[in-house]
């Protein structure tokens, strides 16, 4: 086994756990580290810093920051010891190390050593700003045969698992009263503020440790060290009642009403796979909290400068916790590129460890006074007024070119200086997290003296604390977040008693800053030092937001979208605040008037997973099943979702294809009887004096008159005078109604009944029940339907004679109790057998049963689509798409023309509504019987009335089968003033060409209604 | 997400609500008696204010009680509940 040893692990320190080493492979290389290390710590422990490549250009690049920020080091993990388990684009500062753990580059083809597409690197002044938007306007050919595969195989962000995600992912709901958010030293004071006040308190962080940038600093608070009073605080936090930690749990969406949403990874740091049986791999929380604290501490930004990008260039401040939090020196030799004081202290730092800092390269004439007094004392060179200009070196940095400033603000073009290095820390100042605020409706505000974006206006209950406010100090920190806590309890309505909000801390003042947004050379040089790279994932340089300027953009958003700035994984939180410096310089304009980008979320990448918790699979969607489900599946149907209904479609018999198995069951429904199963229509229980009132002003037909034990079918408009529903409704008696609705239309149906009669009618004394899932409905069809009912209740006279069309009456069927209803929506006589729910089952037994001998065949949709469809009965939802009155479906005869008001009743009389064009319900024939059109084809004139192109469209397709009893394919159609066009030829459009049809009416079988009364032909 | 006070229920998620667009917009008690162009904008017409608005929700999930509620549509800050049939309360600033 090769592998490498830990040589820049310093010796001693560190908050990592050196009795547990770790080995984990890197590009199948094996490396060592400890226990509270990350991939990225472990990484530069076996001093190795390239880690991948770029996704443009295939640059190499590094590890530039030490957590949720970094834009580069980006790995596949687990691609070949898990495959269904692997995920693409893991952060390597925030990946646990874990024994076993295997990792890869990337992103680099065919390794990462030696990149193919690096030689793309050459082409990339012909990539500049707006490379995408500019190839996919030029030939199509040219983009689906060339450019996008190539684009594709270069640009690739790692793999996707080809099999299901075999772990579980959970949901989380909670209430708190305080949410803090980020265990820093803001949100540590905040936490212990809120703590015992009896309010609930969840404090969530996104680092497996809490304590924030007292992991990574020098520091001690009351005189205690700052690792150790993080360790103490959290242990206060953990032995308080009410308070939930939230450890490896990023809170990555701010919504409306402090809703919140965080991901907490539950046992990703265990590793992948059988690590922990039984225990989600991601957890997402949804909190709602009353009061929230952000405490989400800040980022340094990078400087922008030539060649910025190499492996071994990184954040000041990072440079700094790698050192103090994991006991690992970044490099030996060592540049620091600053515009502020505060990175002076990781230069101090890495020096005080034994590294070699060459040179402090200030761009500003004038600093701070303690900082560099400091850097002077250790002996180290500061340089003033100098910025790094360019660098060399190709898998890692190996120096830095120092250009002295000239008077207007660019860099004097050759050479002060040129320094050795293998590490070249960079600062540009820092910029508060401001993310989860801005999400949440807050206004942002720039603060010149700080060179930041800090919080403004509030649109929610949330208080910020510490470096997310833009206080980077750590007294203020402390006593902003204790300060943050207290308030936050006391507006819940607790009480946080005599909050402390004043600590002891020996920290030099370092907050002086000045911009520098781009140390850009001076005229015609400004090619000549390599690339200035402003967003490092998606290699967008100075250059291109200048070009994009050029060409003539403005707007913030638009030159992100056009040079792609903030667009990757990292969501751009390096690249945007120096992005929108270089564009206010390149528009003349101050960075207020700029502006900034939107932020969404999520704050860090959410797997699709995590999002999909347990609602995978049969659970995506609440099936609901009848009483009679077991007994379909018995039979072997296929089914067909109707909202969130399972409905029998078809059962096929073995060998029987779908068309074969519906025109059996056609013929079966039509010559002898068929059996459905009706129990999902909706059905709601009417009740009250109003009740015959209340149905006159829903329905478009009269209710007054229809006596007890008598069923009409009604249809429902909208205001509009458009069909929104129909159904049939009995009277039960006196005063109670049953209506029948659609499948899929029952909630909205009985929504739109309740809000005219809670808000239009209060007077009205009725009330409504949802009774859909009280009856279950077997409905029995076909010549033979009357026989059958005869069988099944014995002794009562059900025969059509006795028990007339459109009536129901109770009945004792198979023994049980039933009401059934005499009413057709297949043309055939037909029976509805209602029984209580839980008797569904033993009803639909006993109907096959009796039904022995009588050839009955059980149905599904499809054959009733048929049936209904051959009597010309529309279907809500089909026919119709909420753009046809009653009329245009030729359904005048229900239209009472003496109720004094129904809903929709106006509307039938507006002028559009009561035009003669308008398309009406026809059927139609195809010349060639053997074609079923497809529903939604086109519809147009033929011959010698055919306009020439672009032709007008008649109408369209709204349902078509083939019909056994007409022995042809047959269609209902929507066409432009229809009715007055039975027996014309139209064309139907289909994609083989043009096909003959002959408008006709819509009822196609049996247009005298024999069949109803059991009087088959 | 909203989180929006039944006035029957309490607190309860937005997902237990259907949205029923502007508040008192009454309908004609004679439509018959409307010209087109009246009805017309009955029908079709509604506010869409930045700022405060009066609209119904319908506890669809929960009671079925429809209710009003002032909303600001900048903020979506819920402002408000009460009653079919109550006058809007004076939206709180
Ligand atoms: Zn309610």
């Amino acid at each position: 086994m090769t592998g490498r040893t830990q040589d820049f692990r310093l010796p001693k320190g560190g908050v990592i756990d050196r009795s547990r080493s770790i080995r984990f492979r890197f590009n199948g290389q094996w490396m060592g580290g400890y226990s509270g290390d990350t991939l990225a710590s472990a990484l530069l422990a076996n001093g190795v810093h390239l880690v991948g490549r770029s996704m443009k250009y295939h640059r190499p690049r590094g590890i530039m920051a030490a957590g949720a920020e970094d834009p580069g080091a980006l790995v596949q993990r687990g691609l070949h010891d898990e495959p269904a388990r692997t995920d693409p684009d893991w952060r390597a500062t925030q990946t646990a190390l874990v024994d076993g753990l295997e990792v890869a580059t990337i992103g680099a083809w065919p390794s990462l050593e030696r990149d193919m597409g690096a030689a793309m690197g050459l082409a990339s002044r012909v990539m500049g700003a707006g490379f995408y938007y500019k190839i996919m306007h030029g030939s199509r050919w040219m983009w689906e045969h060339v450019q996008e595969p190539l684009i594709r195989r270069a640009a690739g962000f790692g793999d996707c698992p080809d099999e299901p995600d075999p772990d579980v992912y959970d949901h989380r709901h909670v209430h708190c009263e305080v949410l803090v958010v980020g265990a820093g030293p803001a949100g540590l004071a905040a936490a212990v503020a809120a703590a015992r006040s009896g309010a609930r308190v969840i404090l969530a962080e996104q680092d497996e440790r809490f304590g924030g940038n007292l992991l990574g600093r020098r520091r001690a608070i009351d005189g205690q060290d700052g690792v150790d009073w993080a360790a103490a605080m959290e242990a206060r936090l953990r032995a308080s009642p009410d308070v939930r930690l939230l450890p490896r749990t990023t809170v990555v969406g701010y919504y409306d009403t402090n809703y919140l949403v965080a991901l907490e990874r539950v046992t990703d740091h265990l590793g992948l796979g059988p690590a922990a049986p039984g225990r989600p791999r991601q957890r997402l929380w949804h909190i709602r909290a009353k009061r929230v604290v952000l405490a989400t501490g800040a980022h340094e930004r990078p400087l922008v400068f030539g060649d910025n990008d190499r492996p071994g260039i990184m954040l000041a401040g990072a440079a700094q916790t790698y050192l103090r939090r994991w006991a690992v020196l970044p490099g030996r030799d060592v540049v620091l590129f600053t515009n502020n004081d505060r990175a002076y202290e990781a230069a101090l730092d890495l020096h005080a460890a034994g590294a070699t800092v060459r040179a402090i390269v200030d761009s500003r004439e004038a600093p701070g006074a303690a900082m560099p007094a400091a850097a002077r004392a250790a002996g180290i060179r500061v340089m003033t007024g100098c910025v790094v200009g360019g660098t060399s070196g190709t898998r890692r940095v190996t120096g830095a070119s120092i250009m002295k400033r000239s008077t207007h603000g660019r860099a004097v073009p050759y050479a002060l200086d040129a320094l050795p290095c293998d590490l070249l820390l960079v600062s540009g100042g820092l910029s508060p997290v401001v993310h989860l605020f801005s999400q949440s409706g807050g206004k942002l505000r720039y603060d010149p003296d700080r060179v930041a974006f800090v919080p403004d206006r509030s649109a929610q209950a949330l208080g910020n604390a510490g470096a997310c406010n833009g206080t980077f100090d750590l007294a203020g920190c402390l006593s902003e977040g204790a300060a943050a806590g207290a308030e936050a309890v006391r507006l819940a309505g607790f009480d946080p008693g005599a909050a402390r909000t004043s600590f002891a801390v020996d920290e030099p003042d370092a907050s002086a800053v000045a911009p520098l947004w781009w140390a850009r050379p001076a005229e015609g040089h400004e090619h000549a030092w390599g690339q200035p790279f402003v967003d490092f994932q998606n290699d967008t340089t100075a250059h291109d937001i200048r070009q994009a300027v050029r060409e003539g953009f403005e707007s913030v958003e638009h030159v992100k979208r056009y040079t792609l700035t903030g667009f990757g994984t990292d969501q751009g939180k390096t690249a945007n605040i120096n992005a929108i410096g270089i564009l206010a310089e390149a528009l003349g304009r101050p960075i207020p008037e700029v502006g900034t980008t939107t932020f969404r979320p999520p704050y860090t990448p959410v797997t699709f997973a995590a999002m999909a918790g347990r609602d995978r699979g049969e659970y995506l969607d609440p099936a609901r099943l009848t009483a009679i489900h077991d007994r379909h599946v018995a039979l072997g149907a296929m089914f067909e979702d109707v909202g969130q209904w399972k409905r029998p479609w078809y059962y096929p018999r073995p060998g029987e294809t779908m068309h074969q198995a519906v025109a059996r069951e056609c013929r079966a429904a039509r010559e002898a009887v068929g059996v459905l199963d009706a129990s999902t229509l909706g059905k709601i229980d009417i009740q009250g004096p109003d009740a015959a009132e209340f149905l006159n002003r829903v329905y478009t037909n009269a209710w007054s008159k229809l006596e007890i034990g008598r069923v009409r079918y009604g249809v429902m408009c909208r205001e509009d005078g458009m069909v929104f529903d129909d159904g049939t409704t009995a009277r039960i008696d006196d005063t109670r109604y049953l209506m029948t609705t659609t499948t899929g239309n029952a909630a909205a149906v009985l929504d739109h009944l309740e809000d005219y009669l809670q808000t239009e009618w209060p007077d009205l004394r009725v009330r409504l029940t949802s009774v859909t899932e009280q009856w279950a409905t077997v409905s029995i069809a076909g010549p033979k339907a009357g026989i059958l009912m005869g069988r099944l209740a014995s002794g009562q006279d059900l025969s059509p004679a006795a028990f007339p069309f459109m009536t129901w009456r109770p009945a004792i069927v198979a023994g049980l109790h039933a009401r059934v209803f005499r009413i057709s929506f297949t043309g055939e006589l037909q029976y509805e057998i209602n029984v209580p729910w839980h008797q569904g089952g033993a009803l639909w037994d006993a109907v096959m049963c009796a039904g022995v001998g009588l050839g009955i065949t059980p149905y599904g949709t499809e054959t009733m689509h048929v049936l209904r469809a051959e009597k010309g009965f529309i279907i809500v939802g089909q026919e119709t798409d909420g753009t046809q009155t009653p009329l245009d479906l030729g359904m005048d005869w229900i239209v009472s023309k003496k109720k004094p008001d129904f809903i929709g009743q106006r509307s039938l009389t507006r002028p559009d509504t009561a035009r003669a064009d308008r398309k009406q319900l026809v059927g139609l024939l195809p010349k060639n019987k053997r074609l079923v059109f497809p529903e939604g084809s086109q519809i147009v004139e033929t011959g010698a009335s055919r306009r020439p192109p672009p032709v007008p469209m008649l109408g369209f397709v709204t349902s078509a089968y083939w019909s056994p009893a007409l022995d042809s394919g047959f269609a209902l159609a929507l066409v432009a003033g229809g009715r007055g066009r039975i027996g014309d030829t139209v064309a139907v459009a289909l994609p083989s060409g043009e096909q003959a049809a002959v408008i006709c009416d819509p009822v196609m079988l049996d247009r005298e209604g024999a069949r109803r009364d059991g009087h088959a032909a | 997400m909203l989180l929006i006070e039944c006035p029957w229920c309490g607190s309860r998620e937005e997902p237990e609500f259907h949205y029923g667009g502007q508040a008192h917009v009454a309908r004609p008690a004679d439509p018959s008696a409307l010209s087109d162009a009246d009805w017309a904008a009955y029908v079709f017409l509604r506010d869409n204010p930045k700022g405060v608005f009066a609209e119904r929700w319908c506890h669809s999930a929960g009671c079925r009680r429809w209710f009003n509620v002032l909303r600001d549509t900048v903020s979506h800050r819920v402002l408000a509940v009460y009653r079919m049939g109550e006058t809007p309360p004076e939206a709180p600033r």
